[in-house]
């Protein structure tokens, strides 16, 4: 099926063009990536008016074809045909914002000198009518000599005559490519652009009212900071108190489903099996489900919104101090909810030195496939008591967790780029979108998108790693009559006995240890890990099967062992995925290593800090 | 006197952008987001409160974020509203 002809959306950033990309191909999305590069490549499969169908590509946004980013990079290649693993569009949407006529225009000349066939979507003429301008898109037609459709991507206005007007373009004939213009052309055609603009314009009246009226708060050198803070405290605060039912809700489906296998199996292998290994281990990791929605849920609507690039704003007097740009907090707010999406938006920071920081710090940011193990700790360790203001306690450590994984990374930030990273500081300029109210099918998509790939995670990774652990730690079973517990007789018992001794003096027991080796596969593992332990080691004990992880971990660990864990979680380098996506970006083993080696080395010393700490407290 | 010196809500033209001082990629950018001589440009915006935070501008019908570097390199002079056959005059001299 790929003779199907191409079509691909290209346009400057904020024109609305993923909208549009989503309005169109609705849920049918298809997610990949180009071979050779980490640019994602979406596309979806739509139908033409005459019923052809075609595969829509939705290219990164650029202001022109002279990239400055790997991300760039792809989309001049694509509609030069220059792409590997990507056939020549055989037409183009170019997605122009209608409220920003001018800069838009210069672009799509530039687009239109290629000579590929091409039509445009006016887009979000609804905004540019609030804003006072009144356009007139037949004009703008006739002066670029194709149909020029008023489109409203959000509310799915006008792609009927979108498809329309694209039908009669696709299949016309063979495409005679052109060489791309010089770049010295630059301020002629933006002579053009300006005239066009000017031409199209019916009336105008001073520009985006709401957005100033907003920026006024949001970017208040005190107030801005102040509700960025709040905002963020919120999310996180959101995390535990939204997520209580749906957790209680997955918590009783796995009991029951645990009930119902144990009543339908006899007792044995394949009970233990399947009971203590795959509906304890999985289970134990899906439980968190929610509040990794509730995370990316904030992030999609501070991204959907246009609040992001004025968090980067305000953020950028801090990031400079550590020599880093206010367009890495937008990666490292990702790396919140993962690390892997939030390394791939480094490729927008076109300073390779800054993006390398970036990248090299982006691990610390609580990911969060953290959030099930310090859960886990936090419900069991620390009191669910009000602290005042409808502040609960353990939201206020978990707050305070992030705090600390952020500082540690300023920190080592400002060490990097005075040393292995050393270079001059780079520079900060980025458009500011205009405020959008979301659009909630957008974020459900990104959330189910997101979900799909944790519970596929779940599906595959944490199970295959469950299994394995299950296996290890369930033989060789203890001769009869011995007085060795089973999982202290069991292989993995014995490997995590060796690497207790290098972990006993920051305060780790036997089961932390034995924990850590699968979370290497991923973090929430070692929920799942001391899960089957427990449960594999409560046997056929009655009174320990019916206790919770929680009440077992209370049971066995000290105060300072559970702090120490937490601070080892903060800076671990627990994550395949991460280290290989980052010998993926930075072409080579060096900069994986570096990253694991000292992510180490920190989580040692934090979590021996802690540990040490908390028992001279006496805690 | 230099974009930064501009107080807040203070339209100005552009005289002169010091290019060379602004690397390949930064000046690119910057004219990609239309800020070249004879446009006017507008302070809205300053992060932080000593003054050495980003500051957003108007360009056009764009917000755009830059840095104290970046606004040292540009050159205003004060003037009226914006004037559109005067920036076109501009463009067409930067064309020829």
């Amino acid at each position: 099926m790929t003779a199907s002809p191409l079509i691909a959306l290209v346009g400057n950033p904020n024109a609305g063009k993923s909208a549009l990309f989503n309005a169109l191909t609705g849920a049918r999305q298809k997610l990949g990536n180009y071979p050779g590069v980490t640019v994602e490549r979406k596309s979806g499969r739509i139908s033409l008016s005459d019923g052809r169908p075609v595969e829509l590509v939705d290219l990164p946004g650029t202001y022109s074809l002279t990239p400055t980013s790997p991300d760039e990079q792809v989309t001049r290649d694509v509609i030069m045909g220059k792409q590997e693993g990507e056939r020549l569009p055989d037409a183009l949407i170019i997605v122009i914002d209608a409220a920003n006529l001018e800069n838009h225009l210069r672009f799509t000349l530039e687009v239109l000198s290629l000579g590929i066939p091409a039509v445009v979507a006016l887009n979000m003429v609804d905004l540019a009518k609030r804003d006072g301008l009144e356009l007139a898109p037949e004009i703008l037609s006739k002066e670029l000599g194709i149909p020029v459709l008023p489109t409203v991507a959000v509310r799915k206005r006008g792609l009927d005559a979108l498809l329309k007007a694209l039908t009669p373009v696709i299949g016309a004939g063979a495409i005679q490519l052109r060489p791309p213009a010089a770049p010295d052309d630059f301020a002629a055609r933006r002579a053009k652009a300006h005239a066009l603009a000017h031409k199209a314009t019916l009336s105008e009246t001073p520009s985006r009212r709401l957005t100033h009226a907003v920026d006024k708060i949001a970017l208040h050198p005190v107030g801005g900071p102040l509700l960025l803070l709040a905002l963020l405290f919120l999310m996180f605060q959101a995390v535990y108190a939204w997520s209580e039912a749906p957790i209680a809700m997955i918590e009783g489906w796995a009991e029951m489903l645990g009930d119902v296998a144990t009543a339908m199996t006899s007792p044995g292998y394949f009970r233990s099996f399947l009971v203590d290994g795959i509906i304890a281990g999985v289970g134990s990791v899906i439980v968190f489900l929610p509040q990794i929605l509730i995370l990316f849920f904030f992030i999609l609507l501070l991204e959907a919104t246009g609040y992001m690039t004025r968090a980067a704003f305000l953020m950028d007097g801090l990031m400079a101090r550590v020599g880093l740009s206010g367009r890495a907090f937008i990666p490292l707010l990702s790396s919140f909810a993962c690390a892997i999406p939030g390394i791939m938006a480094t490729r927008s920071i076109s300073d390779p030195k800054d993006r390398l920081t970036t990248i090299l710090i982006a691990p610390l940011m609580t990911c969060a496939a953290r959030l099930p193990v310090y859960a886990v700790i936090i419900g069991a360790f620390i009191p669910a008591r009000n602290v005042g203001w409808g502040v609960g306690l353990q939201g206020l450590v978990l707050f305070s967790l992030y705090i600390g994984g952020i500082i540690g990374a300023m920190l080592v930030a400002l060490l990097l780029r005075r040393t292995v990273t050393k270079g001059k500081s780079s520079g900060f300029l980025m458009e500011m979108p205009k405020y959008q109210w979301p659009r909630w099918q957008d974020i459900a998509l990104g959330l189910w998108q997101r979900a799909a790939i944790f519970l596929k995670r779940a599906g595959t990774i944490i199970f295959a790693s469950t299994v394995v652990l299950w296996a290890l730690l369930s033989f060789p079973k203890p001769p009869e009559g011995s007085d060795i517990s089973p999982v202290e007789y069991s292989t993995a018992g014995r490997i995590a006995g060796g690497l207790n001794v290098i972990m006993e003096p920051i305060g780790f027991n036997r089961d932390i240890s034995l924990a850590l080796i699968p979370a290497m596969a991923a973090r929430e593992v070692a929920v799942a890990a001391l899960a089957t332990t427990y449960s594999i080691e409560a046997g056929d004990d009655e009174e320990a099967l019916e206790q919770s992880l929680g009440e077992r971990l209370k049971g066995d660990w000290s105060l300072p062992t559970a702090l120490a864990f937490l601070a080892w979680f903060v800076f671990a380098p627990q994550c395949i995925s991460t280290i290989a996506v980052t010998k993926r970006e930075t072409n080579g083993w060096r900069w994986p290593i570096f990253m694991t080696t000292y992510l180490f080395v920190l989580a040692y010393a934090a979590a021996g800090i802690t540990y040490w700490t908390a028992v001279g407290f006496g805690l | 006197m230099h974009l930064h010196q501009l107080p807040l809500g203070q339209p100005a033209f552009i005289d002169r952008v010091e290019w060379d001082s602004l690397s390949l990629g930064e000046g690119q950018r910057l004219r990609e987001f239309g800020v070249d001589e004879g446009c006017s440009i507008e302070p809205l915006h300053r992060a932080g409160l000593l003054g050495r935070g980003a500051l957003a501008c108007r360009v056009g019908r764009m917000t755009i974020a830059m840095r104290r570097s970046h606004a040292q390199a540009i050159h205003v002079r004060m003037g009226a509203e914006r004037n559109d056959n005067e920036t076109l005059e501009a463009d067409r001299v930067a064309a020829e």
